[in-house]
């Protein structure tokens, strides 16, 4: 399958496969002016399959999402349709007011001033969890 | 200013501070008598606790301070409304220090975040509960004489056993201790104990479901009560609570030199009749856990006696 290149925007690419529409969401793609391609299921020798986003204009991306829902994409920043920068995606130390403590004993059910804060507590199997109760954030957790 | 909200805020070094402060007051009570004097402690009870809520007010009674605080939400502000938060900053300007128990998670720290003056965590929901862990330090280094080499059985609810977290955490600091966790499937330990402590650390742990097959290796038998006020679900409750009941016969095959610990109060999961074994030191934990929280009390004060 053939999804035409680009001249200005950003892919993100190596997203691991079935992750792709989750991106599309908590990104809130959905929600732009310009053409988004999300392609599943791509081949790749590096992972067998892959999801990839394809995004037509330069938009703020929230790298503190994307970490959490996917710490191994590539983003490829495309102007005059060349890769001008690529980045990996570094895990965020802590990730505030994006996701949400779904413990129902948690002070922040109770609080609705707090902010929900996560931090990275296992940095090797990327788990998050809530600085007051210690709940670990799942994909379910983002708001 | 320092808070405590985890056992984990304190170093090893700290702790053996606490443990000797602890000992040195239980053999020269008078030294301390007068060591707070002018200060207060306030205590925010927003769920009910007669023990550890006495044992501090003695605490601090007998390092000749002050107690000012509440026992339930419903006789405090924030059954008007008034954030965690806004209550610390204005217990602070009331009293020295403060001791919070609040039956939800992460409540003590909030308060530690706002609070000018140290808090102290008297236990968070199902979550930590340090000064009781402080107790079973004293009682375990009284009884056994030993921190490291124990094999310790936590026996009944480890799902929502807040004193339970908290000593694991604790204990896992020392070498060659090994844990033996006695639950029903439901309340078995929660994932974040292990992934944090047990399994970066490489302690070893089995979870098993009998009490009397796990009895002949423990040196240590911690037995916990099935917390009514921690299940939405009364009927889970009830099908649970009954699971583990400690009597003179399921002793039989154990050491001893046993030290049978329960963080109290016990419902009936503990048998009266074991009360009169010399291996039963629930109460002596109960009042370590007053030494024990005089000597935190001290440290945080920053006093010097």
């Amino acid at each position: 399958m053939i999804v035409g290149q680009i001249k200005e925007g950003i892919v993100l690419d190596h997203i691991k496969a079935g992750r792709g529409m989750k991106l599309y969401d908590v990104l809130k793609l959905g929600e732009l002016d310009c053409s988004v391609a999300v392609i599943v299921n791509a081949e790749s020798e590096k992972m067998g399959k892959k999801d990839i986003i394809k995004i037509s204009g330069l938009i703020d991306i929230d790298f503190n999402i994307l970490g959490f829902v996917d710490p191994g994409v590539t983003v490829n920043i495309i102007k005059d349709s060349k890769v001008v920068k690529r980045e990996k995606i570094a895990l965020p130390e802590k990730i505030t007011g994006l996701l949400k403590c779904k413990n129902p004993r948690c002070i922040t059910t109770v609080e609705q001033e707090l902010q929900h804060v996560f931090k990275l507590c296992d940095e090797d199997n990327k788990v998050y969890r809530c600085i007051y109760c210690e709940t670990k954030a799942d994909l379910e957790s983002i708001e | 200013m320092r808070s405590v909200i985890d056992i984990m805020d304190l170093s090893l070094e700290e702790i053996d501070g606490l443990l000797n402060t602890a000992e040195d007051i239980i053999a020269n009570p008078k030294k301390y008598a007068d060591a707070c004097r002018g200060k207060k402690l306030a205590t925010l009870f927003f769920e009910p606790s007669t023990r550890t809520r006495l044992s501090f007010e003695a605490a601090m009674y007998e390092l000749g301070g002050n107690v000012i605080g509440f026992s339930e939400a419903s006789s405090s502000s924030s059954a008007k409304g008034e954030s965690i938060s806004d209550t610390a900053r204005t217990i602070s300007c009331y009293a020295d220090i403060i001791a919070m128990r609040h039956p939800k998670e992460g409540a003590p720290y909030v308060a530690s975040l706002k609070a000018t003056v140290p808090v102290i965590n008297a236990g968070d929901g199902g979550h930590n509960h340090p000064t009781q862990t402080l107790a079973d330090l004293l009682t375990i280094k009284r009884e056994k004489g030993r921190f490291d080499s124990l094999t310790i059985g936590l026996c009944g609810d480890l799902k929502f056993g807040r004193t339970v977290h908290s000593l694991i955490s604790a204990m896992s600091r020392y070498s060659n201790v090994r844990f033996v966790m006695i639950s029903p499937d439901e309340l078995k330990i929660p994932d974040y104990v292990k992934q944090n402590v047990l399994i970066p650390k490489g302690i070893e742990y089995k979870e098993v479901k009998s009490l009397e097959e796990a009895m002949p290796e423990l040196d240590i038998l911690y037995m916990t009560r099935v917390q009514k006020e921690r299940f939405f679900n009364e009927a889970d409750y009830i099908r649970l609570k009954d699971t583990y009941i400690l009597t003179p016969e399921k002793l039989s095959g154990a050491k001893d030199d046993l030290c049978i610990m329960h963080p109290l109060p016990r419902v009936n999961e503990i048998s009266v009749a074991v009360d009169d074994d010399k291996r039963a030191c629930y109460f002596k934990q109960v009042l370590n856990g007053k030494y024990m929280r005089m000597a935190l009390i001290l440290k945080l004060l920053e006093v010097e006696v």
